[in-house]
């Protein structure tokens, strides 16, 4: 499942002419989130945004904007005070 | 981007380390605490720790409940006492690698004495000191690490005394590793814990974190975003600096850095050459026999 769903992701991207691979992944657990906005303030690729949207607890969580610049660095997992983020290298198969 | 999906697929490498029915935490939005927490659970990847010989002593506080929530042998002592008990800890099982993991109110000030005594003695503790400036969880009363000037709830008008400069004191005590950092320095606090951990005798981290609800509020320097912020400004790394220099005061330069790395006998050591003279070598020859025996594990 996840796998088509990244190809289609993929396919996309090259359809809008932006077909650089990222290197990294950012995972989100937008529950967990209380707001503090240290991942999107010290992110060095400016990879996240704070969402306009609520959790439950009625935070704004942070949202992957530019999924594409993540290089998985894990800065944003070093900062979360609240374990709810954090980046993963992905695999380099080519 | 992203696709729902696949948000949550992997688990976050931290939550292996933590109690996760007792996640989500008591922590405010913006504490820096649970950023330490994080700095932790990586430095305890890096450094050479068996973790089941990792024991977590924490005292009374914010901070004291980082032993509730990290799920390694942990211990929540009384008020202060964080420190005496660690030591016992240690003594009476050498193998054991004892973390005490407190705040600035339970380690220097209802515990200070304790604090000067474990660094005069050398006993072999880490200590890491996550510093707030108040006492946080009983309502932001000033402490003895709160600034001249600053506001707290015991004081209104400013605070009068004179603060702790806390690796200045772990070093005229005798500490062999002295370090400070602000919550702002993720990968330096990983590399202190690391060295502090891999270090013999007592080695001190004093980490500088936001307190957004208490500290922040009374002194209106805005959220822990930024506080964070003005860490990055205004905090100036001086390795190796003279610690009689780096007093902390009011919205004035934080200067960081590893501050003190010597060796010096440990408690432990001195202990073992001692009685085993006097006891004769049967136990705590033993107790070497153990430590080699641990070491060529690893290896």
């Amino acid at each position: 499942m996840a796998k088509e769903s990244a190809t289609s992701v993929s396919s996309e991207e090259k359809s809008a002419g932006a077909p650089k691979k990222a290197r990294g992944q950012v995972y989100i657990l937008q529950e967990r989130c209380k707001g503090c906005g240290y991942c999107v303030e010290f992110c060095p690729l400016g990879v996240l945004v704070m969402s306009s949207r609520f959790n439950a607890k009625g935070y704004h969580y942070p949202e992957v904007a530019h999924a594409e610049k993540c290089s998985g660095c894990d800065l944003c997992g070093m900062y979360c005070p609240d374990f709810s983020i954090h980046g993963a290298r992905r695999p380099t198969k080519e | 981007m992203t696709d729902v999906a696949e948000t949550c697929v992997q688990e976050n490498p931290v939550e292996r380390y933590l109690r996760m029915d007792r996640i989500p935490h008591i922590w405010c939005p913006g504490c820096g605490i649970g950023t330490t927490v994080n700095c932790f659970a990586r430095a305890i990847e890096q450094a050479d720790v068996d973790l089941e010989k990792l024991a977590i002593v924490s005292g009374i506080g914010c901070t004291g409940r980082v032993a509730g929530y990290l799920n390694f042998d942990s211990f929540h002592t009384t008020h202060g006492r964080a420190i005496p008990f660690a030591t016992g800890l240690k003594l009476a099982n050498p193998d054991l690698k004892v973390v005490v993991y407190s705040g600035d109110g339970d380690l220097v000030a209802i515990g200070g004495n304790h604090f000067i005594h474990a660094a005069r003695r050398n006993a072999d503790l880490t200590v890491i000191c996550v510093n707030n400036f108040n006492y946080a969880m009983t309502g932001g009363q000033a402490a003895p690490t709160t600034p001249l000037d600053a506001m707290g709830t015991t004081a209104p008008y400013g605070v009068c005394e004179r603060p702790f400069n806390l690796p200045f004191l772990a070093k005229s005590c005798g500490a062999v590793y002295v370090a400070r950092w602000t919550t702002y320095h993720v990968r330096q606090i990983t590399k202190a814990m690391v060295e502090a951990m891999n270090k013999d005798g007592f080695s001190f981290v004093e980490i500088i974190s936001p307190c957004p609800t208490l500290y922040e509020r009374r002194n209106r320097l805005g959220s822990g975003l930024d506080r964070m912020k003005w860490f990055k400004e205004n905090s100036v790394i001086k390795n190796g600096s003279d610690t009689r220099n780096i007093d902390i005061a009011y919205q004035q330069p934080i200067i960081c850095g590893k501050f003190v790395d010597i060796d010096r006998p440990s408690l432990l050591e001195v202990t073992e050459a001692k009685i085993g003279d006097i006891r004769g070598k049967q136990r705590w020859a033993d107790v070497s026999r153990r430590q080699k025996k641990s070491i060529e594990q690893t290896e």
